[in-house]
């Protein structure tokens, strides 16, 4: 399966999304200009993965910033995911957080609570 | 310009200098939101933040506040009339730093048909508590539908989550069809 590599902007996060490499990943800033445009191919991407996925999947969500439009879309990923665990498949989301941001780890916990899968939350130092 | 008006126009820049310090404004622009302009103003922002030392949590939060002001402009701005795009996507754009706080303040013309719906949201954000805005903003963003525009209608709750304040807004009449809608964020400064 083809392999998503996108390297972050100011504006947009890193994504990779590596099947062969068991590499799932998006981190940094998200306010892209047009936040469907963007977040459209990772989508697809996860549909045409869900149907023969890796014996597990790590899903890391490693972000400093993101905008209200782009959260939407984060959610619309997570129920991806969630469906992925709900056809009995191993999912975990991994939900890292700058150790001082209160409100990046809450929003892990929202994110949480709405969706139904195996979630973590990670905090880490930044340096 | 005559000499009369050269003269009229120095006393405006003064006096328009002299309220901008006044009012501690540090930004301030007219005209149309763009993303390449938001991008400009929030990293102007950020930079001059942090040469002031501002904490971590005030910077983020200003940011936040700023991305989601502009993007409303931007986004829900009206052009009003059939054919009168001169004021769509416009507005006016403001940052001041007062001793304790930032306040971000956007103003841009609204339909008077709009103003209802657009006050019952505003209102509807300002009577919940911190839990009931968290609950607000997980419906809205489990059931809302991200608009033509790319709104998700969740930027006025983000706002009144991160400033922990009210939103304060007014709309002041422009002509029987219109009012200019006016909201002031405030960003405390002591965390």
């Amino acid at each position: 399966m083809e392999t998503i590599k996108i390297m972050g902007t100011d504006d947009t996060p890193t994504v990779i999304l590596d099947a062969e490499n068991d590499i799932f990943e998006i981190s940094g800033r998200s306010l892209p200009e047009d936040v469907t445009a963007f977040y459209d191919p990772i989508l697809n991407w996860l549909d045409e993965y869900a149907s023969s996925p890796n014996a597990k999947t790590a899903f890391n969500f490693k972000l400093v910033y993101f905008n209200t439009a782009s959260s939407k879309l984060l959610l619309d990923i997570l129920m991806k995911l969630e469906q992925m665990h709900e056809d009995g498949k191993d999912v975990v989301v991994k939900w890292f957080y700058p150790e001082d941001d209160e409100d990046m780890q809450e929003a892990g916990e929202e994110y949480a609570d709405i969706v139904d899968v195996p979630f973590e939350q990670i905090g880490y130092t930044l340096n | 310009m005559d000499k009369k008006n050269v003269r009229g126009f120095l006393e405006f820049v003064y006096d328009f200098y002299k309220s901008m310090k006044a009012h501690e404004i540090t930004l301030v622009y007219e005209g149309e939101i763009t993303h390449q302009i938001t991008k400009a103003f929030t990293s102007l922002t950020e930079s001059n933040m942090a040469k002031e030392e501002e904490s971590n949590s005030v910077q983020k939060k200003v940011f936040h506040v700023m991305v989601e002001c502009l993007q409303n402009i931007s986004k829900h701005a009206d052009s009003f009339g059939s054919d009168d795009f001169l004021f769509a996507g416009r507005g006016i754009f403001m940052v001041s730093k007062g001793e304790d706080d930032y306040h971000v303040t956007t103003g841009n013309v609204i339909e008077n048909s709009k103003i209802d719906e657009l006050s019952r949201i505003l209102d509807n954000i300002n009577q919940l508590d911190k839990e009931g805005l968290k609950q607000l903003y997980k419906t809205q963003m489990r059931e809302g539908r991200l608009s033509e525009k790319g709104g998700a209608g969740l930027g006025f709750i983000d706002i009144a989550r991160k400033t922990g304040r009210k939103l304060e807004y007014h709309f002041l009449p422009i002509d029987e069809e219109t009012h200019f809608f006016i909201l002031t964020s405030t960003i405390s400064r002591n965390g």
